[in-house]
């Protein structure tokens, strides 16, 4: 056997800590080590240049890189060592970057653990063999969970693309956050103007199939081989039949919480949340009908030209399969009357969250546009808002920046200016402001020198009721003095939160997400759209708070992620998988019962006898039937038993 | 044809480093003051890339845990970390995805039964409990990581460690 060692300096990244010229001249020592050098930049042209010169020049069989973690290089460095003529899968990568010289600030401590690091992957190799990737049809067909902006984008672009796209919204109308909005920073564009027409090019497109009211029940399969129960909620509305007319919501005497306009007014207990709606279909929530809590009512049913309502509608599972998913479940509001006691905790009636006043000043929302007190009709003289309200605040468990408040902030301070009157006193109060894309910087400029808004420095510790007024109590940081305000509406910027529900749907997808719900992306720079289960894909606000640019921006590389996948008509599949000793198998089935994937099937190797064997194109590789088999005769390729035992003996050997 | 060469060294590391002169090497029989080693068996998606969250965000670590890495905590056999106290580990740290966050959907429950099991009976072996302790740590846990490891090696740091290397 002859391996090679290379030492990668990254460099201070390794060598600040790790004396890496040290431990590749010591890797000589090991057995089977014939060529061990180090590298500035491993990765780099010149670095991989050297891996596959040493390859040639030292006739190297298995080759060991000590740099950074294989999340981050290790499809890199299998691509060189392949390029360089050495099978991809008899390289194996020693982490000394994040494992170690990162963690350390010792020098000799931190490269004695180097050295260890190397001669585990050293031993690993040595029990390495030649792999071949299998190759598996693909579906090309493609989910997208969401229709808010992000899933519309992704779908309009993949279906442009020629694949068939299925989105699945859980609110009846596709439109997302996006679709209750009244303008777009920072050109003060009519959100709907921009999503409307985007909205309807799905519901008509030749190759998106729109499931409103839908959820996903369960996912099960691999890349290029999903397979999605969905989950068709009853909306006791038959939606072939249902004409979007709005006289069942005009007639029907229940009333119900509008959650389209987040609280403000209620709606009916049959609804179509807003007039544009796609579909535009009602449906009925029957906790507030009084049909279904009372059993009389039916007046939706005998007002419906169209014969639509079924009262008797019961929910369905379509079952579907598809070659990628594509996540793009949004955000929600923080939920600031739970956390904010000292603003009210909602019981304030002028103090509304910036939503609410997205729906306020918006001429489709419940007000048609008007501004005005919640508690008495009149017109604001002198409007509050309040940024980082659930962001950027480590008392209420949010420290992280909602991204889009500074902004969306001043847009509204902007607007409240042009449906109130110039006149109109408004302020902002803010910690920083940030303003980081295109035009954003000018725009607040503009907000506060052409609209005369007034920017305070400064956190406001309590909101109350005094004199038919809401008296803001704050701090101006600038000035270093307290400021009392007597406000008619005040506004927060509350903050964002992950969608409720997107824990239980990444854990339906077997991919991660962090402790606020946003899920994790394979790579922040390298791989920002995918995930780490292959075929499934992120897009938008799912991923972390962004604007509605960056979120469209995400969800076409997204799409072009996904068509790069499927542009294929064969995948290759990971060949680190189980494989089955025929000859020692007991066939007590164990394997069968284990696998998450019913991988392992019974083989007949001989008339009436049978024997496990795995699927390899099903098989994804974890090795529980490996761990479980009672007469070892599994083994997981790439990750050996001998593997294991030597890496542990070797790093514990005096 | 043993050959050390350098390709673009940087000079910014020494080559002086004395060869097996390491503080952390000494031998498990002559126990005394030695560094405990500890080795970690982590899977691929979750542990391992907490750990690696860790590196990224520079929450610093004692230096006695060894990893090797694994594709699911379900692919560890109870033997692996028999082996290692066998061969003179004074402790093992397994970790894997949270419960419902498995990579593979449900390789993680299969660890659980085996490790809980172990846990309780490993004593029986003549291996204090506080020397083996299985968790879970999530991808984006970095500072959970760093928690893990700090307070495990801590409480094996009290056992000290292990006499000879025998189970």
């Amino acid at each position: 056997m002859r391996i090679g060692v290379f030492v990668c300096h990254c460099g201070s990244n390794i060598a600040g800590t790790v004396d890496v010229a040290g431990v590749a001249k010591r890797a000589l020592s090991l057995k089977d080590v014939v060529h061990a050098e180090n590298i500035m930049y491993t990765c780099a042209e010149p670095g991989q240049a050297a891996i596959q010169k040493a390859i040639q020049d030292k006739k190297l069989d298995r080759v060991i890189v000590a740099a950074c973690s294989p999340h981050m290089h290790e499809m890199t460095f299998r691509r060189c060592v392949d390029n360089g003529g050495l099978n991809p899968y008899l390289f194996e990568m020693a982490n000394i970057r994040e494992h170690c010289s990162w963690i350390h600030t010792d020098m000799p401590v931190a490269t004695d653990k180097a050295w260890d690091i190397i001669k585990m992957a050293v031993a690993k190799a040595r029990q390495l063999e030649p792999l071949w990737a299998n190759e598996v049809e693909v579906n090309k067909d493609v989910l997208v969970i969401g229709g808010g902006v992000a899933g519309i984008q992704a779908a309009l672009d993949l279906a442009d693309a020629g694949l068939k796209v299925t989105i699945v919204e859980r609110e009846t109308t596709i439109g997302g956050v996006m679709a209750k909005l009244d303008k777009t920073f920072p050109t003060i564009d009519c959100s709907a103007c921009i999503l409307t027409p985007r909205m309807v090019d799905c519901a008509q497109h030749e190759n998106i199939d729109l499931m409103a009211y839908c959820e996903v029940d369960k996912v099960s399969g691999y890349v290029g081989n999903f397979t999605v129960d969905i989950r068709k909620k009853a909306a006791m509305v038959d939606w072939v039949k249902c004409i979007g007319c709005e006289i069942c919501v005009q007639k029907c005497p229940s009333k119900a919480p509008d959650i389209f306009n987040v609280g403000l007014e209620p709606t009916k207990a049959i609804y179509i949340p807003f007039p544009q709606a796609v579909p535009k279909r009602a449906a009925i929530q029957v906790d507030y009908c009084r049909y279904f809590t009372q059993g009389k009512c039916r007046v939706c049913e005998r007002v419906c030209p169209a014969g639509a309502i079924d009262y008797e509608q019961k929910e369905e599972i379509v079952q579907k399969r598809f070659g990628a998913i594509v996540v793009a479940t949004g955000l929600d509001v923080f939920p600031w009357e739970e956390r904010y006691h000292e603003y009210g905790s909602g019981k304030i009636k002028d103090v509304i969250s910036g939503l609410q006043y997205e729906r306020m000043l918006n001429a489709s929302g419940p007000y048609g546009g008007h501004v005005h007190r919640i508690s008495n009709g009149e017109d604001p003289k002198t409007v509050v808002f309040i940024q980082c309200v659930g962001s950027r605040d480590e008392s209420v468990g949010r420290p992280y920046c909602s991204s889009v408040c500074c902004m969306y902030t001043a847009k509204q301070a902007l607007l409240t200016k042009d449906h109130c009157g110039m006149d109109t006193e408004v302020y902002v109060f803010y910690i920083d402001i940030r303003a980081t894309g295109k035009g954003y910087e000018e725009f607040i400029k503009r907000v506060q020198t052409e609209f005369g808004v007034k920017y305070v420095r400064g956190r406001v510790s309590k909101l109350y009721e005094e004199n038919g007024k809401v008296m803001v109590r704050g701090s101006d940081t600038l000035l270093g003095e307290q400021v009392e305000i007597a406000a008619d509406l005040v506004v927060l910027a509350s903050g964002i939160t992950s969608s409720p529900g997107a824990v239980e749907l990444a854990q339906k997808l077997n991919i991660s997400y962090d402790e606020f719900g946003f899920m994790k992306e394979g790579h922040p720079k390298l791989r920002p759209v995918e995930t780490n289960t292959a075929g499934v894909f992120l897009a938008g606000a799912c991923q972390a708070p962004k604007d509605i640019p960056a979120t469209v921006a995400q969800a076409s590389g997204t799409a072009s992620k996904v068509v790069g996948l499927l542009a294929k008509d064969k995948l290759k599949t990971s060949p680190m998988i189980a494989i089955v000793g025929q000859k020692d198998c007991v066939s007590c089935w164990k394997c069968i019962e284990v696998c998450p994937f019913s991988a392992p099937e019974k083989l007949e190797v001989r008339p009436g006898e049978f024997k496990s064997h795995v699927i390899e194109t099903v098989c994804q590789g974890c090795g529980v039937c490996v761990a479980n088999c009672p007469v070892n005769c599994i083994s997981l390729k790439g990750f050996p038993t001998d593997a294991i035992l030597d890496q542990i003996e070797e790093v514990l050997l005096v | 044809m043993a050959e050390a060469t350098t390709t673009q060294a940087s000079g910014a590391a020494s080559t002086s480093a004395a060869p097996g002169g390491s503080p952390a090497a000494g031998a498990p029989g002559a126990a005394g003051d030695r560094p405990v080693k500890i080795i970690g068996i982590v899977c691929n998606w979750c542990s391992y890339a907490g750990a690696d969250t860790a590196g990224v965000g520079r929450f610093k670590q004692p230096a006695n845990i060894r990893l090797v890495r694994v594709p699911c905590t379900g692919r560890i056999d109870p033997l692996f970390a028999l082996k290692a106290f066998e061969k003179g580990a004074d402790g093992v740290l397994i970790s894997g995805c949270h419960p419902g966050d498995c990579h593979y959907s449900e390789g993680n429950y299969y660890a659980r039964r085996k490790f809980e099991l172990l846990e309780r009976m490993i004593h029986h072996l003549g291996i204090p409990k506080e020397r083996f302790k299985w968790t879970w740590v999530s991808a984006s846990e970095g500072q959970r990581w760093q928690k893990v490891v700090t307070e495990f090696v801590a409480g094996v740091e009290k056992l000290g460690p292990r006499e000879g290397r025998a189970l």
